[in-house]
């Protein structure tokens, strides 16, 4: 047991902690409380009154199939970014970690679409793919495929998977390289000598060696596309055409601020709220039981 | 069963650096032939070669009077235990064993019978195998990587220090068994260590290397009675040789110990080396108590060390404060400050080139 050391009573650790309380406080508490009074409310077209109304928000969603459409188009959409996002960026892991020479140089490149902010990432699909004036529908135009996602729904849930999946490799990358390179290079000796080809290894020793890593990664992968996708739906797509892209948390501001349904729009983020929450328990409980494959 | 042979062997690394300078041994079937030298000096990459976990730059390598120089780790029939075990962390120790036999498309009784076989040498318990390394100690995942070794019944067997990570007690036991197991396989074994004690122990032979360059192979015996060169010499025994800087007489016939202390070689002496600097080497177990000789050295006392079966007394002695170490067997009852005579015999002397370091022979 370790002993505890005793100070004196002091304003000092309450002052050090009280900035961390105030920004929690002001951007979360504070916020996360107005929302679930909020989704107990029904207001007027005009917002000049309110009324209490309990769950009647909640019932009303629930009874919504535009709701569980975009609960659906939501995994859909988080699965197929988290995938994709993840595969790539353990192919590229894989790739890297073989790189002696100018690996820096590789892997700083690598790390770049991080950077980007979402806005901007999504201003830079929606040049690349734009119908008049894009670079890539007129090259697919070559090979006899007519892109318009402004009119194909399927199209341009594709494009808002592949803008998500694009920003969200660097930072996959990077932990996947970490991980890849804290696994002994003997184990991988020690298989070769057991005969097991690269793929076998790769399949029986690095991947569940990574497994941790991986379902980290799949965690942070899951609540990005969730949460932090906004900004990317919004810039290339709007949620459009006819809601094809409208993910939950499009849907939150659209019903909100556009259709001003805000009792409706709380709600819906109260709802996001208990998703984000529910994740990080998973999360934690896993890192409380994390297996430590170093010792 | 398979020989082992390398010839004019070399190693440079991609960054140009040269780690192995052209090695030759032949390595006969069932020998066990250590590989032994300070930190750096190329055993593990020497080693890694025989494996196949280093291509080899520059010599031809045989396995079984194959030449294997390309051929994957895999093909070369040989297994490897490694310095940090490298157990498959994920995997019960059974699954350890088995993994090879499984890819070797052995049947899962034969696997079976294998990896308990091997238990059954190794004193692996069956509850010992359905765990996971993590959950073993030092000396029983030494053993796990011992039986995957043997499972695969490899014509030869490689070590990379395999030892270093366990504690004395425990080192000194497992150097016993592997012993025992090599020479009731029969394996043709090479086994890297920088511990001279445990290379002087486990060999057939001994290769002593230095800087990527064989500075001499031979038995044990070989090596401790006639050391090839003044690395050999102070690398092996323990404690270390006592190395003098000398010179031959004028007339070839004696070596100069200390000022007006000569000793005759006989034998013609060394007329060559007549008046030329020289090293003088011998051990501390060497060195006699010679009370009232006239050709003693007085050797001021500056540290006593009781081991209980031997006494190491170390020294100094002439004017430039020569360091020296003495080895009795025995209690030897003396105190920092005394001065005791100590007597070196003509046939207990290794004399060494000042210039090359090479031995001379009398
Ligand atoms: N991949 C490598 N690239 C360049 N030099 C290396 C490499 N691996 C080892 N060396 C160098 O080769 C020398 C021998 O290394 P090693 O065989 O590991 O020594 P030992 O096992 O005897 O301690 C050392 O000087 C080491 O720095
Ligand atoms: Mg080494």
């Amino acid at each position: 047991m370790l002993k505890r050391v005793h100070f004196g009573p002091s304003a000092l650790p309450y002052l050090l902690v009280l900035p961390q309380i105030l920004v929690t406080v002001i951007f979360f508490i504070w916020p996360a409380s107005q929302a679930l009074y909020q989704s107990l409310l029904v207001e007027d077209a005009f917002g000049l009154s309110s009324k209490f109304v309990w769950f009647e928000n909640f019932e009303y969603l629930f009874e919504d199939p535009y709701y569980w459409g975009s609960f659906q188009r939501t995994f859909v959409f988080s699965f197929l970014v988290a995938s994709l996002s993840m595969g790539s960026a353990l192919l590229l892991a894989v790739m890297a970690d073989r790189v002696v020479k100018g690996s820096g140089l590789y892997r700083t490149f690598l790390i770049w679409p991080y950077a980007v902010a979402p806005a901007a990432a999504g201003a830079l699909w929606f040049f690349m793919f734009n119908p008049t004036l894009g670079i890539l529908p007129y090259v697919l135009q070559f090979i006899g495929y007519d892109w318009n996602h402004k009119v194909n729904g399927t199209e341009a849930m594709a494009l808002v998977i592949f803008a998500a999946s694009w920003k969200q490799i660097a930072y996959n990358f990077l932990f996947f390289l970490a991980g890849l390179q804290s696994i002994p290079k003997s184990l991988i000796e020690a298989a070769a000598i057991d005969g097991a080809g690269p793929g076998r290894r790769f399949w029986t020793i690095v991947f569940p060696l990574l497994s941790p890593t991986t379902f980290f990664l799949l965690v942070i992968n899951v609540v990005y596309a969730f949460f932090e996708t906004f900004g990317i739906v919004d810039a290339i797509t709007s949620g459009g055409p006819a809601n094809s892209t409208q993910i939950l948390v499009y849907k939150v501001y659209n019903d909100g601020f556009v259709g001003l349904d805000l009792g409706g729009s709380a709600a819906q983020s109260v709802i996001l709220m208990g998703i984000v929450i529910g994740l990080t328990v998973i999360q934690f409980r896993f890192v409380e039981k994390k297996v430590s494959y170093n010792d | 069963m398979a020989s082992v042979k390398l010839d004019n062997i070399q190693k440079t690394y991609p960054n140009g650096f040269k780690a192995i300078h052209g090695v030759d041994v032949d390595v006969q079937d069932g020998e066990f032939l250590v590989l032994v030298g300070p930190s750096g000096c190329g055993k593990s990459t020497l080693l890694r070669m025989i494996a196949g976990l280093e291509t080899v730059t520059g010599g031809e390598l045989e396995i079984g009077d194959k030449v294997v120089n390309d051929l994957e780790p895999s093909k070369r029939d040989i297994a490897m235990v490694f310095q940090n075990y490298a157990l498959y962390p994920h995997m019960t120790v059974y699954n350890n064993m088995a993994y090879g036999l499984k890819i070797m498309g052995l049947s899962k009784s034969e696997i079976d019978e294998r990896v308990k076989n091997a238990a059954g040498i190794l004193e692996l318990t069956d509850e010992q195998l359905t765990r996971k390394p993590r959950e073993l100690s030092g000396g029983q995942r030494q053993r796990v990587a011992m039986g995957r070794a043997i499972v695969r019944k490899p014509s030869v067997f490689l070590f990379d220090e395999p030892l270093s990570n366990l504690d004395a007690k425990l080192r000194v036991q497992m150097r016993v068994e592997i012993k025992r197991l090599q020479e009731s396989l029969g394996i043709t074994s090479i086994y890297v260590t920088h511990d001279q004690v445990e290379a002087m122990t486990l060999g057939h032979r001994l290769m002593v290397l230095n800087s990527g360059v064989v500075e001499q192979l031979g038995t044990p015996i070989e090596l401790y009675e006639r050391p090839a060169s003044l690395f050999v010499a102070e690398f092996i025994g323990s404690p270390a040789m006592n190395i003098l800087d000398t010179k031959i007489s004028e007339d070839g016939e004696s070596v100069d110990i200390a000022t007006n202390i000569g000793l005759a070689l006989g034998n013609g002496g060394l007329p060559d080396y007549a008046g030329k600097k020289v090293k003088l080497g011998v051990r501390p177990e060497h060195l006699q108590l010679a009370e009232g000789s006239e050709n003693s050295l007085p050797l001021t006392v500056t540290l006593v060390e009781h081991l209980g079966a031997d006494t190491l007394v170390h020294g100094h002695f002439g004017e430039d404060e020569t360091d020296m170490t003495v080895r009795r067997s025995g209690t030897l009852k003396t105190v920092p400050g005394d001065k005791l005579p100590i007597s070196i015999t003509r046939e207990n002397i290794h004399l060494f080139d000042a210039e090359t370091s090479r031995r001379i022979d009398l």
